[in-house]
Parts: C-alpha cells; sequence; structure tokens
C-alpha cells in the first residue's frame, strides 16, 4: 500500500527532473504551477479515499478495508506537505520571508496552511501507541479534526480558483456524500438506541 | 514617433518563446478555462469573412470588412513582452498595425474618450460561451489616449505568420504595458464613447481586476503578488517591472494618478 500510494509521488517526481533538465515532461507549460496543483489534487484524493475506508466497510462488510485507513491518511499527509514544500521551494524559491507573508495575508493559504498545522497532530497520533496513551475515546475525538481540513481545504481549493470552480465543487459533493452517510449513521444509532 | 524606437526590443536575456508555447498555452475561456483548451478547440472559429462594426461617436459608424478596414496599413514587426495577470509570461513577436492609425482611419468625434472592443458571441463557434463562467460577450476598453499610444497594436499575426485561433485571430488587440487579459480577441466590434466602458473580467471580479490593468509589481493581486514572474519555458522567476518594462513610454500617460486605486 505505502509502495502503491508512493506511486504517484515518484512520477511527479521524475517528470519534475524532466523539466528541470528541458526534456518533455507532463507538467504542463509551466511545470512549478503543475506540481502545485498535482500535489494539491493528491492530497485530496487520499483525504476523501481515507475518509471513504469506514461507509465502504460498513456498506460491505469488509472489514480488512481497516487495515488501511491510518496509510491512507497518512498518504494524504505526506501529499500535503509535497505541496507546501513545492510552493515554498520551488514556487516562492524559499524565500521564506516572503512565504510566511503570503502565508498570514492571502486568505486561501491561511485556510490552506491551517488544515496543514491541523492534520500535524493527527500525523504524530496516528501510532498505536499513542492510541493507546490517549485512550479510543480521546483519540477519537482528536481525529475528527479531519473534517474540519477537509473543510479547510476545500474552501482553499475554491477561493484558489479563478472563475471556474468546478473541480473543487466536485469534490465537495463527494465529501458531503461522505459526510452525509456517517450523520444518517448516527441518526440511525441514536434511534436504535432510544428503542 | 518611430514605430521602430518605440517597439523596444527585448535585451538578451529576453529570449523570444518558443512558438509551441505562445500558441499552446492561452487564456481565452471563450475555448475553454484551461490554457491547453484554446489550442485543442478554436479549430471550430471562422476567421473569413471577418467584419468588424464600427459604431458610437465616430464620423461615419459602419460595419468594415476585415479587409478594408486594415487597407493601407502594412503589419509591422513588434517584439513585446507578454505578462498575463496570473504571473506568467512569455515575449511575442507579433504583427500588426498601431491601433491609432486604424482609429484615425474611422475618425473618431472630439467628444470620445474611450475606445470599447467586442469579442464574437457565438457559442457554436466558441464552445466555452456554452458555460456561464464569464458574462458574454467579452469586453474591453481603453482611455482614449492610451488607444492612440503607438505601443497599441491591433494584430494580426505573430511570429511572421497569420494569427492562430486560440490567440484571436482574425484581429486582436494588444497592449504591452498592461496585464494580458486588455487584450480583446476576435474583435468584431468598436465603439467610441465618451464614457468608461465596463469591462468583463472588471465587471466579475472589481478587486481581483481593475480597468486600467497596467503591469504594477507594486500592486498585489488579492491572491498573490506581482513583484515577480515565471518565463514560460525558465525555472526560476524573475522581477516585474512597473508597465512591463515600458515605463518611460507611457508612465506620463497616468501622471497625476493614484496608481493603487487605479489599479
Amino acid at each position: 500500500m505505502w509502495l502503491l500510494g508512493a506511486l504517484p509521488a515518484l512520477w511527479l517526481a521524475w517528470q519534475l527532473w524532466r523539466a528541470w533538465n528541458g526534456e518533455p515532461h507532463t507538467l504542463g507549460r509551466e511545470p512549478v504551477k503543475g506540481l502545485e496543483h498535482a500535489t494539491g489534487d493528491w492530497t485530496i484524493r487520499f483525504l476523501a479515499a481515507t475518509l471513504a475506508v469506514t461507509p465502504l466497510r460498513q456498506l460491505t462488510g469488509w472489514n480488512w478495508l481497516a487495515r488501511y485507513r491510518r496509510i491512507l491518511g497518512l498518504l494524504a499527509f505526506g501529499y500535503a506537505c509535497t505541496h507546501l514544500t513545492t510552493y515554498a521551494v520551488l514556487d516562492l524559491e524559499l524565500d521564506l520571508g516572503e512565504v510566511a507573508h503570503e502565508i498570514v495575508k492571502r486568505p486561501y493559504l491561511v485556510v490552506g496552511f491551517t488544515a496543514w498545522l491541523l492534520l500535524l497532530p493527527l500525523a504524530v497520533t496516528s501510532t498505536t501507541g499513542w492510541i493507546r496513551r490517549l485512550g479510543g475515546k480521546r483519540w477519537d475525538r482528536l481525529h475528527a479534526a479531519v473534517y474540519a481540513v477537509v473543510a479547510l481545504g476545500l474552501v482553499h481549493f475554491w477561493w484558489s480558483q479563478k472563475k471556474d470552480k468546478s473541480d473543487p465543487l466536485a469534490w465537495a459533493l463527494v465529501f458531503a456524500v461522505l459526510f452525509a452517510w456517517r450523520a444518517w449513521r448516527a441518526v440511525v444509532r441514536r434511534r436504535d438506541r432510544g428503542r | 514617433a518611430d514605430a521602430a524606437q518605440l517597439e523596444d526590443q527585448p535585451a538578451s536575456r529576453d529570449e523570444v518563446t518558443k512558438y509551441d508555447d505562445a500558441t499552446g498555452y492561452n487564456n481565452y475561456y471563450e475555448f475553454g478555462t484551461d490554457k491547453e483548451d484554446p489550442k485543442a478547440n478554436a479549430g471550430s472559429l471562422r476567421t473569413r469573412p471577418w467584419s468588424v462594426a464600427v459604431e458610437g461617436m465616430v464620423k461615419r459608424p459602419a460595419t468594415w470588412a476585415f479587409d478594408d478596414l486594415l487597407k493601407g496599413l502594412a503589419p509591422q514587426e513588434r517584439v513585446y513582452r507578454h505578462r498575463c495577470v496570473e504571473a506568467w509570461s512569455m515575449v511575442i513577436p507579433w504583427l500588426g498595425v498601431p491601433l491609432a492609425d486604424v482609429l484615425r482611419k474611422l475618425e473618431p468625434l472630439p467628444s470620445a474618450k474611450y475606445v470599447e472592443f467586442t469579442t464574437l458571441f457565438d457559442p457554436k463557434q466558441m464552445p466555452g460561451q456554452r458555460s456561464g463562467v464569464l458574462p458574454w460577450p467579452y469586453v474591453e476598453a481603453l482611455r482614449m489616449d492610451e488607444a492612440m499610444h503607438p505601443l497599441t497594436l491591433l494584430v494580426t499575426g505573430m511570429y511572421g505568420k497569420t494569427l492562430p485561433n486560440q490567440n484571436g485571430a482574425p484581429l486582436r488587440l494588444v497592449i504591452p504595458w498592461k496585464y494580458g487579459f486588455k487584450g480583446a480577441k476576435s474583435i468584431v466590434k468598436i465603439r467610441l464613447t465618451d464614457k468608461q466602458p465596463s469591462t468583463t473580467w472588471n465587471v466579475a471580479a472589481p478587486d481581483e481586476y481593475g480597468f486600467y490593468a497596467n503591469v504594477n509589481p507594486e500592486v498585489d493581486h488579492p491572491r498573490w503578488s506581482q513583484a515577480k514572474e515565471r518565463r514560460v519555458g525558465e525555472f526560476g522567476r524573475r522581477a516585474t517591472l512597473p508597465f512591463n518594462g515600458y515605463a518611460a513610454q507611457v508612465a506620463s500617460l497616468y501622471a497625476g494618478m493614484d496608481l493603487r486605486r487605479n489599479f
């Protein structure tokens, strides 16, 4: 799974290397922009995959899926890191003053960076040791922050688009379905308990 | 003024952008919002016959056939820097005639203060117009003195060839000291007026795209800085120059204006 999840990153790194050397590549006429968009897309894909594990399990009864949830979440975090790194290193050329200035000044970067900051403790506490240390209930409560990460990530995506909002809109619908499933399950569970 | 002198040939580090990049990476929402869309979709545009309606404050409003409008005006080659509001740039050898020469032919009335340019509206030929991403048709405008400036070009070609459809064929505007979106493409109407016209991007997002849209490294776009730009084909960024490097020729047009407010 790790290897599979890392494949897009390896592919992108290879394309970047080719672009750098002036060879044909798939990152477009502005390779830095292309890489920013690609790493952002992979972040949102892995976030969606992470959040799809539980509904899929409940729908199909394939409980073995649960094993992959942590890896998928960590991959989302990994791509978020490469997304941020691409912006800081390749786009702003590691002018850290400018990076800080931009992240504080532009609303779409404020929310994007906040989403990344929120992912940080989730990635750190993803180990079995931390689950034990925090206890299931507290760990669950902390990791509910992923919903905030998704919301902020979608706002970041939405605000970053010039005029054509169809891509962020499509992802918002995907997450709406994933959230609605959970809300519906919660209602059903409460009703069953009430009986 | 001598056109060759005003041409401002790019310095040695300003290499002309590859033809393939200049014709394969375009913002032309009439053919789709991705930069590869115009090249893929603009084949459906028929550029002949073409006519341009001249309306408003001119001596004789009329519809001109493309060839009549440009008759007697020999296209000149001008190598201009092209700066997109999105912070990428190119260097393009355009073929065109000074807009001033065309306007003189149209005989504007002394009351005319602005020139408005309208792009073709025909969703059959321009599939992007089937989406409501912008209010159609696309409209851009210049103040009269900007329109009459010898750098302002009515373009019919690039790289020694006829203008490709995705670059605004058969007739487009190029104002090298302004962001690219000011350069109306596939022009079907020229209107002279005494009131500042509403322009498409300014109406769509007034806080992001001003009427003047002069290239200005000191006035940020709300979502990014305009201080630097990335030349298509290069990896690093370079500094953006005031008025895109044409300050010596055009800064006087804006003497006394607050360029932060009139961005």
